[in-house]
Parts: C-alpha cells; sequence; structure tokens
C-alpha cells in the first residue's frame, strides 16, 4: 500500500493520489488552510490566540460527549466551540484587550479551558479508557476523509469567508484600533462576538481533521509568518493562505512517506517557515543598519 | 475517608501543589501570563512523553522541558515576556513533537498498546490517586518551597508588575525578576502536571486566581485568597471524589474550582450594579 518515497516525484505523486482517502486529504487540506488562515490571520492581529486556542481545546470534550451519547461529532464540536466562544465573548468585560481587561479575560479563557478539559476526562472515563477515536479528537485524523467530510468542509468553509467578507473591513479596523473605531460608530464588542462566533465554528470544523490539540498550529503559525513578512493586509493574507495550502500538503506527503502522524509533520513545516521568516526579517533590519549592533 | 492511605498522600501532594499553584497563579493572572502557563502545561504533556520514549524518568522530562522552555520564552520577549504570537508558534510546535514522541512510544511497545495508552492518560489527565507517599512527599515539599520563594519575591515582583517602567527606575531588576518568575511557573508545572495532569494544571493556576482578583483589588489579600481557594478547592475536590465513585478527581477538583470563579462573577456584577460609580470607572477602563 505504501511504496516509499523514490526521487521521481510524478510517480510518487501518482502512488499518493490513487488513494481515494489521500486524494480527499489533499482536497480537505485546501480548504482548512483557506479556513484557518483567514480567520487565523485575524486571531493573530487581534492577539486572541489564547482565546483561539482555548475554544479549539473544547472542542474534545464536546465530541467526547457526543460520541458517548451516540450522537455525531460533528454536533459535539460545533456545539462546545460556539458555546465556549460565546461564554468568552460574553463574559469578559469591555473588550477584553484593554490592559486591566486582559488580566480578567484570560483569567475567564483559562478557567472555561480547563472546566471543559475536565468534563473530557469524565467523558474519557465513562468511555472506558483512551480508544483511537479518543487519539483521534485530540491529535486528528488527516488520512480517513471521505468525500462527504470535504463537501461540509466546503460549505462552512463558504460562509464562515461570507461573513467575513461581509464584516472584514471594520473587523479590521476595530482591530487595529478599537478606540476610533468605537469613536466612529463600528460596534466593536459587537464584532468581537461575532468574530468569536466564526472562530467557534472554524476550529468545529477544523478539528474534525486535525484534532483539537492541533488545529491551532494551523491558525496561528501561517498567519504569524505572513505578517512577519509583510505589513499589508492584502498580501499579508494571500501570503497566510498560500503558506498554509503548501504546509499542509508537504506535511500530508511528508506522513504519508515517512510514517510520521500528521500533526507533527505539518506543525514542524509550519514552525520551519515561521523561523525562517523570522531569521530573514532580522537579518534584513541588520543589513539596513549596520552600526547598530 | 482518612482511613485510606491513598487518600491521604493525595491530600498530602494536593495542599503542596495547590499552594504552590494558587501564589504562582495569581501573579501569572496578574502579569497576563496565563497564556505561558497553559503552554507550559502542555510542554509537560511533551516532555513527559519524550521521557516515556526514551525510556528515562518521566519527573527529568517535565521539570527539564517545562524550565527550559519557560527560560525560552522568557528570552524570546522583551523584559522576560513573550509575545503572545511567539508563545503560541513555539508551543504549537511543542505539541506537534508531542504527538511525534506519542507515535515513537507507542510503537515502540507494540506489545503493550493498552498500558501506553493509558500512560498517554495519565500524562494528560494526571493520577493524584494513583501516586506513592514519597512522591507525595516530595510534592508537598516541592510545593512549600515554591511558595517560599514566590513569598520572598513577592513585593519587588508585585511592583514590577504593576507599574514595570517605575519598578526599573528604581533599581528593581525587572529582567532578573521575569527569569526567576518563569522558573518558578516552570517548576510548578512540572510538579503539578504529574498529580493533576498537564491539561489541568491551568486551571488550578488561574481559577483560585482569577476568583481572588474579582472578589479583591488589594494584592496582598489577593494572593492569599488565591493560594487559599486553590487549596480548598483540591481538598473538597478530592472529598468528593471520594463519595462519587468512578468519576475522575481532576474534574471534581476544576469543577469546585469553576463554581467558585462563576460565583465570583455573579457577585461582581451584582456589587458593579449597586454602586454605578465603581462601574462607571470599570468601564471607563
Amino acid at each position: 500500500m505504501n511504496p516509499g518515497f523514490t526521487w521521481n516525484i510524478i510517480t510518487d505523486v501518482q502512488w499518493m493520489w490513487s488513494l481515494p482517502s489521500m486524494v480527499n486529504a489533499f482536497r480537505a487540506g485546501l480548504a482548512v488552510a483557506l479556513l484557518a488562515g483567514v480567520i487565523g490571520w485575524f486571531m493573530v492581529l487581534r492577539r486572541q490566540s489564547f482565546a483561539g486556542h482555548s475554544i479549539a481545546v473544547t472542542g474534545f470534550p464536546g465530541a467526547a460527549a457526543a460520541v458517548y451519547l451516540g450522537l455525531s461529532a460533528t454536533l459535539g464540536y460545533f456545539g462546545f466551540c460556539i458555546g465556549s466562544a460565546l461564554v468568552i465573548a460574553l463574559l469578559s468585560r469591555g473588550s477584553g484587550t484593554g490592559v486591566g481587561e486582559r488580566a480578567h479575560s484570560s483569567a475567564l479563557i483559562a478557567v472555561v479551558q480547563a472546566f471543559a478539559l475536565a468534563l473530557g476526562a469524565v467523558f474519557l472515563d465513562l468511555y472506558g479508557g483512551f480508544l483511537s477515536s479518543t487519539s483521534a479528537f485530540l491529535f486528528g485524523n488527516f488520512l480517513g476523509i471521505t468525500s462527504e467530510d470535504v463537501l461540509t468542509l466546503t460549505l462552512v468553509a463558504v460562509v464562515v469567508l461570507l461573513v467575513m467578507l461581509l464584516i472584514g473591513r471594520r473587523l479590521l479596523f476595530a482591530s487595529i484600533d478599537p478606540a476610533v473605531a468605537a469613536a466612529r460608530g463600528v460596534s466593536v464588542r459587537t464584532l468581537n462576538v461575532v468574530f468569536l462566533v466564526l472562530l467557534g465554528a472554524t476550529v468545529a470544523e477544523v478539528s474534525k481533521f486535525t484534532g483539537s490539540l492541533l488545529v491551532f498550529a494551523l491558525l496561528v503559525m501561517p498567519a504569524a509568518t505572513a505578517q512577519v513578512l509583510t505589513a499589508r493586509t492584502g498580501l499579508s493574507l494571500l501570503l497566510t493562505v498560500v503558506i498554509g495550502v503548501l504546509v499542509t500538503w508537504f506535511g500530508l506527503a511528508w506522513a504519508y512517506f515517512g510514517n510520521q502522524a500528521t500533526g507533527f509533520t505539518i506543525t514542524s513545516l509550519a514552525f520551519a517557515c515561521y523561523v525562517l521568516a523570522y531569521a530573514a526579517k532580522s537579518a534584513r533590519r541588520h543589513s539596513f543598519r549596520p552600526e547598530v549592533a | 475517608m482518612f482511613h485510606d492511605s491513598y487518600m491521604v498522600t493525595a491530600l498530602v501532594a494536593g495542599t503542596g501543589i495547590a499552594l504552590a499553584c494558587g501564589l504562582v497563579g495569581y501573579f501569572i493572572v496578574l502579569r497576563a501570563q496565563v497564556f505561558t502557563g497553559d503552554a507550559l502545561s502542555h510542554v509537560a504533556f511533551t516532555g513527559a512523553l519524550a521521557a516515556l520514549a526514551f525510556g528515562i524518568d518521566l519527573r527529568v522530562g517535565l521539570f527539564v522541558g517545562c524550565v527550559l522552555i519557560a527560560v525560552l520564552f522568557g528570552a524570546l520577549g522583551r523584559r522576560g515576556r513573550a509575545d503572545d504570537v511567539v508563545i503560541g508558534n513555539v508551543f504549537a510546535w511543542i505539541l506537534g513533537l508531542g504527538v511525534f514522541f506519542m507515535t515513537l512510544y507507542t510503537t515502540n511497545q507494540s506489545g503493550s498498546a493498552n498500558s501506553s495508552g493509558n500512560q498517554t492518560v495519565n500524562v494528560l489527565f494526571g493520577s493524584i490517586l494513583g501516586i506513592s507517599s514519597g512522591q507525595a512527599l516530595t510534592a508537598l515539599l516541592i510545593g512549600v518551597g515554591v511558595s517560599l520563594v514566590v513569598l520572598s519575591i513577592a513585593r519587588p515582583l508585585l511592583f514590577a508588575t504593576l507599574d514595570e517602567a517605575v519598578a526599573a527606575a528604581r533599581g528593581v531588576p525587572v529582567r532578573l525578576l521575569g527569569y526567576a518568575f518563569l522558573v518558578l511557573i516552570g517548576v510548578t508545572a512540572g510538579e503539578a502536571s504529574q498529580a493533576v495532569g498537564s491539561m489541568l494544571l491551568l486551571g488550578l493556576l488561574a481559577a483560585p486566581a482569577g476568583t481572588a482578583l474579582l472578589v479583591t483589588d488589594r494584592p496582598f489579600v489577593g494572593l492569599a485568597v488565591s493560594a487559599v481557594l486553590a487549596v480548598f478547592d483540591v481538598w473538597f475536590g478530592l472529598t468528593l471524589s471520594y463519595f462519587v465513585p468512578n468519576t475522575p478527581t481532576s474534574f471534581w477538583i476544576m469543577t469546585v474550582a469553576t463554581a467558585a470563579y462563576a460565583a465570583a462573577v455573579a457577585y461582581s456584577r451584582i456589587s458593579q450594579r449597586r454602586s454605578p460609580r465603581a462601574a462607571a470607572a470599570t468601564d471607563a477602563a
């Protein structure tokens, strides 16, 4: 089944894509990178990585609970992720980004995450141990994707991206300068709620493939790399998506030929991109101002 | 309940860990470094699995991993505090590494997939009821040690936290304190994840501290409230898990902690509504 890697790239790809599940994984990778890239770009810009990570983690008990109760895991992911997004958005004071508000909102986010995980521990227990599906909830299963999965993923991606298209400009304004945006009549708080719900829907959908723990990598890494490389909005968004797609595809191929977990290969490639971008930026900065050592 | 020796050891270990978590956690929340604590609890997972995969003592992996990464976070940020995007990137990759070690560990132990699965669960969710009395004593000693260090640097650390620039101008070694504090977080994370699991460590760090911050504005009162609450959460959680059989201890500890936090949120909402001036002040902030 797995013929091993040869240096003839074309036959390698032909081998890989002769499996329908691999083709589906590549298709899903494209949609995941697009969706997670755009949402993650705003998440990084708004410095809401912690919220994003916590919302992602709450998907795990959701899925575990749903499967235990005989419902579909998808329902659990969406219920818990969007639910925790709402709790975080509605209970944090103000916009949750002010100096004094940061301490309170981060404590709130941490409590939500920890409690959700504690619930996860209960369902694990009821379940009777560490089954393979538990591992899939946490660390994902990129290789068992059906065509139906790809279809629902694409649907969710289209809906989320359409909403982002509608609120994108205002959200950007509110993210960069909340005070001025509020003075101009932009409802910063409502936008925050809407954005966190979109984030919840995104991680819920993406978690099905990457698992609750690794969805965060696809949210934060390509976006952070792109924002290191350029300050221009459009270019930066485009770079995020391109990096996300390439990293996912190469990660899938590496996982396939090297018999590694996709979680490891994808995060390693994405992290390498980030480190390279960071190094390139500081090298350029030094060459511009050689007198500053 | 005290006739069962495992409950006594759990209480001893839990007290030490809770004390350290309550005190360290208060400063974590105050310094808005909760994300660092979160990241370290996942680093603990990777460190433990790496140790398991290479067949060395689990604790070595936990402590080395947590303290090293904590210092790395300090080095990557200014004045010993890292940016959350940097933290996010580093720890997302470390989590990926954890998956790598997990595959390594499970494939090496191909004969006993179930036992390695159970080990992974222990790393993630802890097993405070399964630790030996020697381990409990170590936990208590480390907990008390960390608490004493926190208390001894509490004053300058508080100053550096609330007004970094002024503290630096007054000759407080802000950078050094930042690093020292990160090492303390690392040690606490390494010790606590053995008992409550790398996943629930975050709750013990943040929930009592968040509650204390909502209840009082006075820092030293808050510090005390946070420590006492953390110990109370653990004791009450352990008691509940004793009387409700077949449920994970971590769940009850977190349930008590979350309930206390929810009550504090409700309390602060109500008291804000009662005194409109205070409410206006917080809205303006």
